[in-house]
């Protein structure tokens, strides 16, 4: 470090002064201002957003925190996973415990969601639904994640033969209607339960993913970072793991927080559908569908589970949203 | 460096309707003229003061260089004359930008509008991003002619290819259909160039024009330039980096640092007996192709982050001249010899040196 | 030493364009069109040549990270493209590369720690694990950075330190030949003194070999030994220092020294100037021939027929010109090409 302290070796010519937290550049693109350092900011805006300005996670935390989109989606979700995982918090009551006597009865004091057509609390089935839908879209998604990694870093990285055949096969599944394609599927099964629709939306999503990371990967693998790393001597898996794939993430994640809203919802209506799960599973999707036989009686029947679900596809949405918004290199 | 204190020097070139003196105000307004601009940011992270307190000016037939490294403001000043700011978040805070004596900035948008593209027109960096692709480049630069003067497209497109010829393009008359990704870099900035002179404007604003281009293809273009503005006698506000190509082409300079006006004078008398030590420093860094070995002496440091800009002189951590004054009161902007104005408190010794 | 440390002779590289479904192969891309270099221990040869003349794949080549079309690269007189892998990755310990833009050269993700320290942990026989912390530290400091820069992010420095990052990176493994791919042309000019003179001070002290590339032919003039210049994938003209700057024998170095801009004002209107008309041709179909004909003013028909060899034809050092005349470009005043 430089100073002038007596008794310190003398400022070499070439020595940097205390270093800046922000580096000029670094603001000035932040804030879409053109500074004119020769060639370089127009090669990194052209390079596009996850070369140029990769926010680092902190960078972008500092964002979400402070978008309004971000606090509802983190905060539904954070419910709706305690919901999930520990139940007895939120009710004391056993959804199985039913009695007939109190089949459809509205809501009350002690039942505040009221009773369903088998007489079971209401309100206790719907909290214990979140386990289903929260499940099912974690376990999708981060399925279909973990495949496009995989298949969009081979085909990007490899070119050639592999990305012909693993591009082509995605064509022809994108071909396929998610729900048409998941009730055949499901036809097939004896058991249908929560790892079974799992795996029949898992099959019918992973192609976008798959189509993002490759693209990603296309982009970033010229760079000239990843050619130091080869010159440096790296295998390609050291390539592909620490410099391609941590650069490639940005837009999938987006992706992938959108459509966990997407795929909860796709779940209840295979369930609504009665191609789903099945009784006694319990699943809004599954309460939906009972409800519109009783439509004009029991509204209460229809109400709750479905603003339970809207309001979850309606979170992840906000919380995909939100980090497109904090991932973006430009000010709004 | 010469030991005598510098004469009046002549220019020793060619071109119409020069000035001796560094253009000290005279009697009648000058063509344009930058009055104690003052442009800020608002961003997450703070307030950037990008131009603070920028005067320059600019008469008929004369070529200013707006010289600084990124960071100095100097595109952002010209931005603001051509009124391309992004506002929010910049902002201009002060000052007035003075065409013919008409303030800019209190004229409504409308007739702003009309001054900025047909009277002042701006050449860019980057042909590539500042062409529309997907429309002909003749296309292009009709719509100047239809939406400024009422053309038809017949009529826009036959002065697009006379102009295209007058830039040089070979084959115009053919290429006016051409997409802009069909030409070559220096071609596209011919194309630029042919846009910005549509409308026969007065002032000519390249905002680093050549420095994407190849050294070759770099002195076809500024050969141009000089051979248009010999021709038409406009004014030429060039920004850049580039120390050769102002000592090529232009008559003034004004030497940005950290958004603010450090020196400004002739050329030759800037270069030859810079009065500032950051000119000095800039000078004795540049490697010279006529001149073998030796070591460079560069500036210790980097240019300051614009939100962060130091106090009194902003140059101080970097100036190997520098005394407490320095750290605790700006130096003005003020006249050191004749037509030279520097702004240093010591602008008389770096002078004499 | 009878052996230069690389050698390449006869390099071709030709990039094959594909059309249509069955990704026909319809003709080439020749980016480099047989290109001989030499390049000895401690020395520092300038490889210049404007955009398209194929010096960033002679780059990727030499780094092996292109195969090449035809010719050889020879280390110490070993063929780089015959060794079996696991030799190749140790030749890698000996060229490294510094590449040109600070913005997109480190990656944005990894610490400078990391950055740095990657090349010790892809070749942990160089520097057992208890040492690598020390040894980055003691990089950053040699390249004029703070030490305690190993936690921070490429992000939050500017240019000049950054590029000085990825000089520090290419030195890890003790090189003895760094290409420079333009090190300095993405820098403010005050900034880019700064890294000429780190890397002249590393040169004598780690006694490295640069093959420095660049179009800027000032900065080539101050650092080089010896100069090659590179036009449309084939040198044109090649010497010492002083043998191209003062005693161009090739219209083209003429011209790109013509082209050069001055900073002494004085001098304006006073040199020699060669303009060149016409563009580049495209290196998928290059004129016959000699390459530059199609913009030379002293072209003939012997230009068409005949490629004009590499080789001394009386001004002391090889040009590829039928009619090549040694004149003082750069100093001269008006004069006439001799």
């Amino acid at each position: 470090m430089t100073s002038r302290v007596p008794g310190s070796p003398p400022a070499r010519e070439d020595e940097e002064l205390p270093d800046r937290d922000d580096a000029p550049e670094d603001t000035a693109t932040a804030t879409g201002v053109t500074t004119d350092s020769p060639a370089g900011t127009v090669v990194a805006a052209a390079a596009g957003g996850s070369i140029a300005h990769a926010g680092l996670w902190s960078d972008v935390w500092r964002r979400l925190r402070r978008d309004p989109k971000f606090l509802f989606g983190i905060v539904v979700v954070a419910v709706l996973t305690v919901m999930a995982l520990v139940p007895q918090l939120f009710t004391r009551v056993d959804p199985r415990y039913c009695l007939l006597e109190r089949s459809r009865q509205p809501p009350s004091a002690e039942a505040w969601f009221g009773y369903d057509v088998q007489g079971c609390d209401y309100y206790a089935n719907v909290i214990y639904g979140a386990r289903v839908s929260i499940s099912i879209g974690l376990l999708v998604v981060g399925g279909s994640l973990l495949v496009g990694l995989v298949l969009g870093a081979l085909a990007g990285y490899r070119g050639g033969a592999a990305d012909t055949l693993i591009a082509r096969f995605a064509d022809i599944v994108y071909g396929l209607p998610l729900i048409l394609g998941a009730i055949i599927i499901l036809y097939r099964f004896e058991q249908r339960g929560v790892p079974q629709v799992a795996l029949a939306l898992l099959v019918l999503t992973w192609m976008t993913p798959m189509r993002l990371v490759r693209s990603s990967v296309v982009a970033i693998r010229e760079a000239d970072y990843v050619q130091a790393a080869r010159a440096l001597g790296a295998s390609n898996w050291r390539v592909v793991t620490r410099h391609i794939l941590p650069n490639s993430l940005a837009p999938v994640l987006v992706y992938a927080t959108i459509s966990v809203g997407a795929i909860i919802a796709a779940e209840a209506t295979l369930s609504f559908l009665g191609v789903g799960l099945r009784l006694p599973a319990i699943s809004w999707g599954l309460m939906i569908g009972t409800a519109q036989n009783y439509l004009r009686t029991s509204l209460h029947l229809l109400i709750f589970p479905g603003i339970f679900l809207s309001l979850t596809v309606l979170a992840f949405i906000s919380l995909g949203d939100a980090l497109r918004d904090a991932l973006d290199p430009r000010l709004r | 460096m010469s030991v005598s204190s510098p004469p009046p020097v002549r220019r020793g070139d060619t071109s119409v309707g020069g000035r001796l003196d560094d253009g000290q105000p005279v009697a009648g307004d000058h063509l344009l003229e930058v009055d104690h601009l003052s442009v800020e940011f608002r961003t997450d992270t703070g307030t950037v003061h990008a131009v603070r307190d920028v005067s320059w000016h600019l008469d008929e037939g004369e070529t200013l260089a707006v010289l600084g490294e990124s960071g100095s403001g100097k595109s952002v000043s010209a931005q603001a004359v051509m009124g391309i700011l992004e506002s929010p978040p910049a902002r201009v805070t002060s000052g007035a930008i003075r065409f013919r004596g008409t303030d800019l900035l209190t004229l409504p948008k409308d007739e702003q509008r009309k001054v900025r593209g047909a009277q002042i027109a701006m050449v860019f960096q980057d042909a590539l991003s500042a062409l529309n692709p997907v429309f002909t480049v003749g296309a292009q630069i009709a719509e100047m002619f239809r939406v400024h003067r009422g053309s038809s497209k017949k009529e826009g497109l036959a002065a697009a290819a006379e102009l295209m010829e007058r830039v040089r393009i070979p084959g115009a008359r053919q290429r006016v259909h051409d997409y802009p990704h069909h030409f070559s870099g220096g071609m596209r900035q011919r194309v630029m160039i042919a846009m910005a002179l549509a409308l026969d404007p007065a002032v000519i604003i390249a905002d680093e024009p050549t420095t994407a281009l190849d050294v070759t293809v770099q002195a076809q273009i500024m050969d141009l330039l000089q051979e248009l503005q010999r021709e038409k006698g406009m004014g030429i506000v060039l920004i850049t980096h580039d120390l050769g190509v102002v000592a090529e082409i232009a008559d003034r300079v004004a030497v940005m640092y950290a958004g603010s006006i450090v020196e400004t004078g002739a050329i030759q008398n800037v270069f030859a007996w810079p009065a500032h030590p950051y000119t000095v420093g800039l000078m004795n860094s540049v490697p010279r192709v006529d001149q073998v070995g030796g070591r460079l002496s560069p500036i210790r440091g980097s240019p300051p982050s614009l939100s962060r800009i130091p106090a009194g002189c902003a140059f101080h951590p970097r100036c190997p001249r520098a005394e407490p004054v320095c750290a605790a009161e700006a130096p003005a902007l003020r006249e050191v010899a004749a037509g030279r104005r520097s702004a240093c408190h010591f602008a008389e010794d770096v002078l004499d040196v | 030493m009878s052996e230069p440390l690389l050698r390449v002779c006869g390099l071709v590289k030709h990039f094959p364009i594909r059309y249509g479904i069955r990704r026909k192969v319809v003709g080439h891309i020749r980016a480099v069109d047989g290109v001989d270099l030499e390049l000895w221990p401690r020395e520092t040869v300038g490889l210049v040549g404007e955009s398209g003349c194929g010096k960033s794949t002679v780059t990727k080549v030499l780094l092996a990270l292109e195969q090449p079309t035809a010719g050889q690269v020879l280390y110490r007189g070993e063929d780089v493209f015959a060794l079996p892998a696991k030799e190749l990755r140790r030749l890698r310990r000996k060229i490294q590369i510094i590449f040109q833009d600070p913005y997109t050269s480190l990656n944005p993700r990894m610490t400078v720690g990391d950055i740095v320290g990657e090349a010790f942990e892809i070749h942990p026989e160089v520097e057992p694990r208890a040492g690598r912390g020390r040894a980055v530290r003691e990089l950053l400091e040699r390249v004029g950075l703070d030490p305690g820069a190993v936690n921070r992010y490429p992000h939050q420095f500017s240019g000049g330190q950054r590029q000085r990052i990825g000089i520090a990176r290419a030195l890890a493994l003790r090189p003895e030949i760094v290409v420079c791919d333009e090190p300095v042309s993405a820098l403010d000019v005050s900034v880019q003194a700064q890294v000429v003179n780190l890397l002249e001070d590393l040169q004598a002290e780690f006694g490295l070999s640069y093959l420095f590339i660049a179009h800027d032919l000032s900065v080539v003039r101050h650092i080089s030994d010896r100069v090659s210049v590179m036009y449309l994938g084939r040198i044109i003209e090649t010497g010492t220092n002083a043998d191209v700057y003062e005693r161009p024998a090739h219209p083209y170095t003429q011209a790109l020294l013509s082209a050069v801009p001055s900073t002494d004002p004085a001098l304006r209107g006073r040199k020699q100037r060669i303009v060149l008309e016409g563009d580049l041709p495209s290196p998928a179909d290059p004129p016959s021939g000699c390459h530059f004909r199609t913009r030379c003013w002293k072209a003939q028909d012997v230009c068409v027929a005949e490629y004009p060899a590499l080789v001394d034809r009386g001004q002391g050092h090889p040009s590829a010109c039928h009619f090549a005349a040694a004149v003082d470009i750069v100093h001269g005043e008006v004069a006439s090409p001799g």
